[in-house]
């Protein structure tokens, strides 16, 4: 097949980060910028998140999902990108080359001298934590039992059990009260919450849903339809503590047990993926390992807040148009990021001082403990302490976003080479 | 209630019954396949390890032992008419420690008794060089090249489906509660949806069989015990091996084994726990833990982490002893009831079996039943392919939904099912009319996210091209509805 049509950058993934790569690609000089989507509407999973609190860092506001998505797609619309909805990337080439389709313009072959990777994440299922139990209907990850409710108009159960209190678990459990149905537990396999603060108070505790931590499901019954499960407490190895076996009639069982960064594209072309992360390798310009794709939001890891994926689509859409004009990038040099004590994650895995644009920096680190205290960030080069900050506490539900300050870039940029440990104690 | 006439009804549309349909399809016979679940291959044809073994195993001189041998041979041919992926990787029975590789002889002459060509012992060095991933731990083995796999899903269906083609009746969601002995004779079955009338019914109900014959008033002494087998699928982008990789077997059966399915997953188990409930398809914890430490031994760098899928079969094992073999199939027209084909006991190695059982059936019409069997001049022992998109290359691509848009919209990213396919396994010979049956057909729903992202798109699919609605879609069959009402609905 012969390539078709030639881009300066090609988005693939229309949701909070791609909406913002393609604005900011086309606003800082790239003429010709395509945005391929894979749904029928943009904003990604926005759309049917209908409850509050997207905005508050990039708006001082707290909106609901599908109205922070349309304050980018109205942006996005006016400006001359182009824009292809019910179209699915299959394969993406090393040499930027995508190939994708729709049931309108048939399978396209197109070229783009840079290529940012939005595809945002998917949700952990019930084999991914290997949960025992029958194999009946009404067993639904999070976020397809939220599409169900929010946009298909449907009901999922009518007694319904939530297995993670992650952010979209709480936020279903509320969501499904208040269609009419009954939830009698949430279940969190963890000592502690993993999703926000605030959507146990809103979602839970103003709903009167009892949340119960060290708790697992043991066992699903249910032969066609789920009938009922069996909770049991977990030690603090995560263990059954045999005993603490509960039967708990319902006929639903809603996941929310994570989210995984969606990188089958990225496998494609070639991207080196990192194993803690699960996704791209990046440079502090968004860069993957393979010069001109570039990669922003969930697909490099799992965000607590849509406004810094939309800030690291932002720089990742700049980083793309730079490329586009200058074709070349410096690769090699750059201070390597690793995650010390505390810190499960740390982005980007690669700092780079090659050009101006580096006049503003941020650093990400999602803790792995909960620490429920004043706590340190320590980021050091070798034995010297070059940068340091202060948190009120650690939580794994809340990432630990920062902005290098003006001193520690210039050292930072005198050093040059070399490993930074982001620590916290 | 309407009463159907037929000369043959089979009991059971699992491999074994739907392989029959197929053979029988051959003369000129109407024939008719009765099954109480909504689709073809619900049972343990469809949840099992998806090996043709190669017949070393089974005790030499047993029915098991030719069926088998047969079977492998038969399949090769079936694979290729039919339309099936069949890969032939050969299969590795690992031995680790001296007591194994002391086994391993024996088992050697096992395969030389049941003539089964081309097993070898391997050292060490042979079995690593072939299986790198292999365990270090590995003492050595022994070669069976004429193992493959199958891919279980497909078979079944287009088997079905080909049997369908040439005028076998699919009567689904039906189920045989009465039967109807005259003189011996059993003249008609009752179910659910009517009385069937046929000269001869086959029982082939897998882990049922035995509750069929006590109902025709058979063989009070058969009995199945279910033995549940539980299996780990991995995400196909992760690790693979080349060839099948068993342990050495034991008293409980051919233990935990290590395959790559012909999609590419690995796909590890099955342990065996006796269960009460023969129906039960549960994963259990132990169970769980049991396979993922037996894996482990054959190939340590199998990662947890990349599971992708669980699932569980029941292994219909019987209690038939000729001759002293134990757990033997049984094959036979009835001594005490007139009319009524036995096929019990079909446990593993029962898929590779099949089309043996098929055609020792039909042997049995003719020699033992005084069946006329006259030859179908239509007969069309092909099944055609039907469109895998994720199979093609992109000019393949680009022609095909140039031709039907409806190729063009991915509904199941992982495994790149298109629309296109899904309504095509809704109008198909057998039809899909479930999330599962769809499943079966086109692996839309078995990669890494598991339906999360397809299950809003099939089900709206299956809601406009059966004009239902989507609160009647369900997954596998009447009371496993997906949604419950629409949210605007008053309660």
């Amino acid at each position: 097949m012969e390539v078709t049509k030639e881009y300066d950058v090609i988005v693939i993934g229309g949701g909070p980060a791609g909406m913002a790569a393609a604005i900011q690609a086309f606003k800082t000089g790239s003429e010709k910028v395509l945005l391929v989507e894979r749904n029928n509407t943009l904003g990604g999973i926005l759309p049917q998140c209908i409850h509050n609190g997207f905005g508050a860092v990039n708006f001082d506001r707290d909106y609901p999902g599908p109205q922070y998505s349309y304050l980018y797609e109205k942006e996005l619309r006016s400006l001359n990108v182009d824009i292809l909805l019910d179209t699915m990337v299959l394969d993406l080439t090393p040499e930027r080359e995508v190939y994708a389709m729709n049931s309108v313009d048939g399978y396209l072959h197109y070229r783009a001298k840079a290529i940012v990777l939005a595809m945002g994440c998917r949700e952990r299922t019930r084999a991914q934590i290997r949960l025992p139990g029958t194999r009946a209907a009404g067993i639904f990850t999070a976020g397809t039992a939220q599409r169900l409710v929010n946009i298909e108009g449907f009901m999922p159960g009518n007694r319904i059990v939530v297995l993670g209190s992650g952010d979209i678990g709480m936020i279903m459990a509320r969501r499904l009260t208040i269609e009419g149905a009954e939830v009698p537990a949430v279940l969190e396999i963890l000592p502690f919450l993993t999703g926000l603060r605030r959507n146990y108070v809103q979602c839970l505790l103003d709903y009167n849903i009892p949340l119960h931590l060290s708790t697992t499901v043991n066992n699903i019954y249910g032969e066609n339809r789920v009938e009922a499960i069996e909770t049991v407490k977990v030690d603090d190895k995560l263990q059954p503590v045999e005993g603490t076996e509960q039967v708990v009639e319902c006929d639903t069982l809603i996941l929310s047990v994570g989210l995984l960064p969606e990188n089958e594209l990225s496998r494609k072309a070639g991207v080196e993926l990192d194993s803690r992360s699960n996704g791209p390798v990046v440079d502090s310009h968004m860069m993957t390992s393979v010069p001109g794709i570039f990669a922003a939001g969930n697909v490099t890891a799992i965000y607590d807040l849509v406004d810094y994926v939309s800030k690291s689509g932002e720089i990742a859409g700049r980083s793309a148009a730079q490329f586009a004009r200058a074709g070349t990038h410096d690769s090699q040099s750059g201070i390597t990021l690793k995650p010390g004590t505390n810190v499960g994650v740390a982005i980007p895995q690669k700092l780079r001082f090659d050009d101006d644009r580096s006049g503003e920096m941020f650093i990400m680190l999602r803790p792995n403990a909960l620490l429920e205290r004043a706590v340190k960030v320590e980021l050091k080069h070798g034995d010297e302490v070059v940068g340091s900050f202060r948190e009120q506490y650690a939580r794994p539900a809340e990432m630990m976003i920062y902005r290098l300050k003006e001193r520690e870039l210039a050292r930072l940029r005198e050093l040059k080479t070399g490993e930074l440990t982001a620590a916290i104690s | 209630m309407e009463t159907k006439q037929y000369d043959i009804a089979i009991i059971g549309a699992g491999i074994v019954g739907v392989m029959l349909a197929r053979t029988l399809a051959r003369y000129r016979l109407s024939v008719v396949v009765v099954e109480k679940e909504a689709d073809v291959g619900m049972g343990q044809s469809t949840s099992n390890s998806a090996i043709l073994h190669s017949g070393h195993d089974p005790v030499p001189g047993s029915v098991k032992a030719r069926m088998n041998k047969n079977g492998n041979a038969l399949w090769r041919e079936l694979a290729r008419d039919l339309n099936v992926e069949l890969l032939d990787t050969g299969a590795m029975i690992v031995a680790i420690g001296a007591e194994e590789q002391r086994n391993l002889r024996t088992l050697y002459e096992r395969a030389k008794e049941n003539r089964i060509e081309g097993v070898e012992i391997w050292s060490r060095e042979q079995c690593l060089e072939r299986e790198p991933r292999l365990s270090p731990d590995c003492s050595g083995g022994l070669w069976t090249p004429t193992a493959a796999v199958i891919d279980a899903f497909e078979a079944v269906v287009a088997t079905a489906e080909n049997a369908a083609m040439n005028g076998v009746e699919f009567l689904l969601n039906t189920e045989v509660r009465e039967m109807i002995v005259n003189d011996g004779r059993l003249e008609a079955v009752r179910t659910n949806n009517g009385e069937i009338r046929a000269r001869w019914f086959v029982n082939s109900a897998g882990v049922h069989a035995d509750e069929i014959m006590h109902m025709a008033g058979d063989r009070p002494e058969f009995h199945i015990s279910a033995r549940r087998g539980e299996y780990f699928l991995f995400d196909p982008a992760k690790l693979n091996i080349a060839n099948v990789v068993f342990p050495v077997p034991s008293e409980a059966g051919k233990g935990v084994l290590v395959a790559t399915t012909s999609h590419g997953n690995t796909l590890v188990g099955p342990n065996a726990l006796v269960t009460d409930d023969k129906d039960d398809t549960s994963v259990t914890r132990a169970g769980m833990h049991e396979i993922l430490v037996s894996s482990a031994r054959l190939v340590p760098s199998l990662s947890p982490r990349d599971i992708i899928a669980t699932f569980a079969g029941v292994r219909a094992t019987g209690n038939y002893r000729p001759d002293g073999v134990n757990r033997d199939f049984l094959i036979e027209i009835s001594k005490t009831v007139g009319g009524l084909i036995n096929l019990g006991g079909i446990e593993s190695p029962g898929f590779v079996s099949s089309p043996a059982i098929a055609e020792e059936v039909v042997r049995l019409l003719a020699e033992e039943g005084n069946e006329k069997l006259i030859g179908n001049p239509g007969f069309k022992p092909v099944r055609p392919a039907h469109v895998r998109f994720a199979g093609l290359d992109h000019d393949e691509r680009a022609a095909l939904i140039r031709k039907n848009p409806f190729y063009g919209r991915i509904v199941c990213r992982c495994q790149e099912v298109t629309e296109g396919e899904i309504v095509d396994a809704i109008h198909s010979p057998v039809p899909a009319v479930t999330y599962d049956a769809i499943k079966r057909r086109t692996w839309a729903g078995t990669g890494r996210c598991q339906g999360s992202f397809d299950y809003p798109r099939i089900m709206e699919i299956l809601s406009r091209e059966l004009n239902i609605p989507m609160t009647e879609i369900t997954k596998r069959g009447p009371g496993s509805v997906f949604l419950y009402r629409k949210t605007k609905d008053v309660v």
